[in-house]
């Protein structure tokens, strides 16, 4: 078991023992990580390169006393999935392609409804039908801006097996404390991929559940910041919710309950309450891997399955003496724009590798728009993977390097 | 394989008592502002008035634990329903309430599970997720208020618009054919359909109330007038003229059945059907998650050499 990837995502190892290693796939790991968490509804519609995740869920939940439910398309699986949420189960989904561009509209309703669910992407190269068995990181903006509306979104990206079963557990953790759904932004490259890890024993792993109306202090109190996270009612529990809101009969509505505003106002405090929530709390859902930042001249930026690439490429500019340095993000968004900003602090060059045309890269060049370092990109569409030596190349002393070595 | 019989009528005979509904009914509503909230949102003379009064008679005829029922809606006149019941509410996408209500009932089979949709939101943008729970049979009530138009964006035609009638945009008449909303569903695996209009009250509850009890699928169509936006444009600007055209063009399923096929043409059948009784999916999924923990099935493996014996 990897401590420091654990300790990455703000999950303490301690306590944590260790079941069986396996020799496991990355969908399987999402599947593992998400019964590890306590997920016990899984509803989904099958589409490459996510299968798997929807097969070894049919086989795991009933083990579990979990719900399988196959939907009649994407929009049902992520309305199913809320309504499990809403009845008090941990749920999830899992889509690629174009199944997420039709669940974009539930995924709003769970980031603005403050609904507890966990959206997997299983990135295939797009657009449109794409390319169904080939791999992406296209969906990178759509995750955090596809659903109408302005509001924040917590996107995530592992970049291995090991790192996909954690990542998993912590996204359903954040989704049941923050309230909100959770994506993570997988690819097939990854899901496909097997990868040694050591699977825990399910029992000693910290899971985090949503605060009830009976478990928080002040139940229907709401204090009218725009931080608090509110309790979740769910059906049955004997309380009359109103989409996961406690609303006591005869009681005028509290959903803006503290703000003291009607209308408009309303309208205005709840948007901006939706994403102070979320901006307030980035301390717990920022994760990312820094390696040799602190004197880089050259700053390589990735994430998923590329960041590996990327540190080929670090490793080996280091080697020919270049002061380079990687971030590889997990956090996509909200967008860890602090750290990129110090670790750039002595770029001259940064570099983001990615397979699309520049997604994140432009999110590099808003965080650093104050900075002088030369922004580029390698950018890769064919759904082939970037090899390390493409971005070498885009470093000049390196690229003058392998031009003479060429020429002798 | 199973067959679906002819559909027959089981309406039974009973009175229902007036009583105030103090139990189920939320005055205040789901609103900001207290002001705003102390009123029904429904236009003056609006059937959704009469047919919310039916469901909470129907829940109280069976006892209801308001605290152990959940109604789902999504967009449309009689989306603010909900908010006037003392149950459990989900208010969400326009069409999802079946695909919703599925997930509910699966995560907590106790639940009562009654969906509160419109035309456009059940039969249009949620038809997939109507015909897909009929044939799951999950024990879910499906009510869906008909009114031949989409009421909350203006008076558009939807699915169950008469055929040459005129709305916001059939201006010329409608041109496209309706759906039969209670032989889609028998025909997708509903075991209880049931249609019933706002003049019709007691059947109304009666129907409401069988189709709750019914243990699988079953759906309500209740033909409610919007005078303000349907019966204008054709005829009828009056709630009350729109409650004699139900009236006067209603047959029950035992006369249709002795009409002539052409003489029942142009009429609303009102009556309940039933079908066999099929499996029912929560329940079937109890039970495989009992065998399953039980080590008395093992997933397969992908290959077998016993063709399935098809039930």
């Amino acid at each position: 078991m990897d401590h420091s990837l654990l300790e990455r995502l703000q999950l303490s190892p301690d306590g944590i023992q260790i079941a069986n290693r396996r020799l496991i796939q990355g969908n399987e790991a999402i599947c593992e990580g998400a019964i590890a968490a306590g997920v016990h509804f899984y509803a989904g519609y099958p589409i490459t390169p996510c299968t798997e995740i929807a097969e070894q869920m049919s086989i795991r939940q009933p083990q579990v006393g979990g719900v399988y439910l196959q939907m009649e398309d994407e929009v049902g699986s992520i309305n199913a999935v809320m309504g499990a949420s809403l009845t008090g189960k941990k749920a999830m989904t899992a889509t690629a392609g174009p199944g997420i561009s039709l669940m974009q509209d539930g995924i709003g309703w769970t980031q603005t409804d403050e609904i507890p669910s966990l959206i997997v992407n299983v990135q295939r190269a797009g657009p449109g039908l794409g390319n169904a068995t080939r791999s992406g990181q296209m969906d990178v903006m759509q995750a955090r801006w596809g659903p109408n509306g302005d509001r924040e979104a917590v996107v995530l990206a592992p970049s291995s097996v090991e790192e996909a079963f954690w990542l998993t557990l912590k996204s359903v953790n954040l989704s049941e404390r923050l309230r909100m759904g959770v994506i993570m932004l997988t690819e097939g490259l990854l899901g496909l991929m097997r990868e040694v890890i050591d699977l825990p024993d399910f029992s000693t792993v910290p899971i985090e559940d949503r605060i009830t109306p009976e478990s928080h202090p002040d139940a229907g109190q709401y204090d009218g910041s725009r931080t608090e996270i509110r309790p979740f009612a769910s059906f049955g529990t004997g309380y009359r919710s109103i989409n996961g809101a406690w609303q006591p009969p005869g009681q005028v509505s509290n959903y803006y309950a503290g703000s003291g505003l009607s209308g408009l106002d309303a309208q205005d405090y709840n948007i901006r309450r939706l994403h102070d929530k979320v901006l307030s709390r980035r301390d717990e859902l920022t994760f990312t891997e820094s390696s040799e930042t602190e004197d880089a001249e050259v700053l390589l930026i990735a994430f998923g399955t590329q960041a590996r690439v990327a540190r080929f490429a670090k490793d080996e500019l280091r080697r020919q003496g270049v002061k380079a340095g990687l971030l590889r993000l997990v956090t996509l968004f909200p967008f860890p724009e602090e750290i990129v900003r110090a670790a750039a602090a002595n770029a001259k060059q940064v570099i983001v590798p990615e397979m699309n045309l520049g997604q994140i890269r432009g999110e590099v060049s808003r965080a650093l728009r104050m900075h002088d370092a030369e922004i580029v990109g390698v950018n890769h569409v064919d759904s082939t993977y970037i090899e390390p030596d493409e971005i070498i190349s885009m470093v000049p002393a390196a690229a003058r390097r392998q031009r003479e070595g060429a020429a002798v | 394989m199973t067959t679906v019989e002819a559909p027959r009528a089981t309406e039974r005979r009973q009175p229902v008592k007036p009583k105030p509904m103090q139990e189920y009914i939320e005055v205040f509503g789901n609103l900001p502002d207290e002001k705003q909230g102390r009123h029904f949102r429904y236009c003056p003379g609006c059937g959704l008035g009469i047919a919310q009064s039916a469901i909470v008679r129907a829940w109280d005829r069976i006892g209801l634990d308001p605290e152990k029922v959940v109604t789902v809606g999504g967009s449309g006149c009689y989306a603010v329903m909900g908010s006037y019941l003392t149950a459990s509410q989900a208010h969400m996408g326009h069409g999802r309430a079946c695909a919703m209500a599925t997930a509910i009932k699966m995560s907590d089979p106790e639940l009562t599970v009654i969906t509160l949709q419109g035309d456009g939101d059940g039969m249009a943008i949620g038809a997939q997720h109507f015909v897909h729970a009929a044939r799951r049979n999950i024990d879910i009530t499906v009510v869906i208020f008909n009114n031949f138009v989409y009421g909350e964006t203006g008076g558009q035609h939807g699915p169950t618009t008469p055929r040459t009638t005129m709305t916001q945009t059939s201006p010329y008449g409608m041109v496209e054919n309706e759906f039969d909303i209670v032989n889609m569903a028998l025909g997708a695996g509903a075991g209880y359909a049931a249609r019933t209009t706002v003049f019709h009250a007691q059947h109304m509850v009666r129907a409401i109330e069988g189709a709750i009890r019914h243990k699988g699928f079953s759906v309500v169509e209740i033909l409610q007038n919007c005078h303000e936006l349907w019966g204008k444009r054709n005829g009828m600007p009056k709630a009350t003229d729109m409650l004699a055209w139900y009236r006067d063009n209603s047959v029950t399923s035992a006369q249709a059945a002795k009409l002539e096929p052409e003489d029942v043409l142009g009429k609303f059948v009102i009556g309940t059907w039933t079908a066999p009784d099929r499996p029912e999916m929560s329940e079937e999924w109890q039970k495989l998650v009992a065998r399953v923990q039980a080590g008395e099935v093992e997933p397969s493996k992908g290959a077998s050499s016993k063709p399935p014996a098809l039930q």
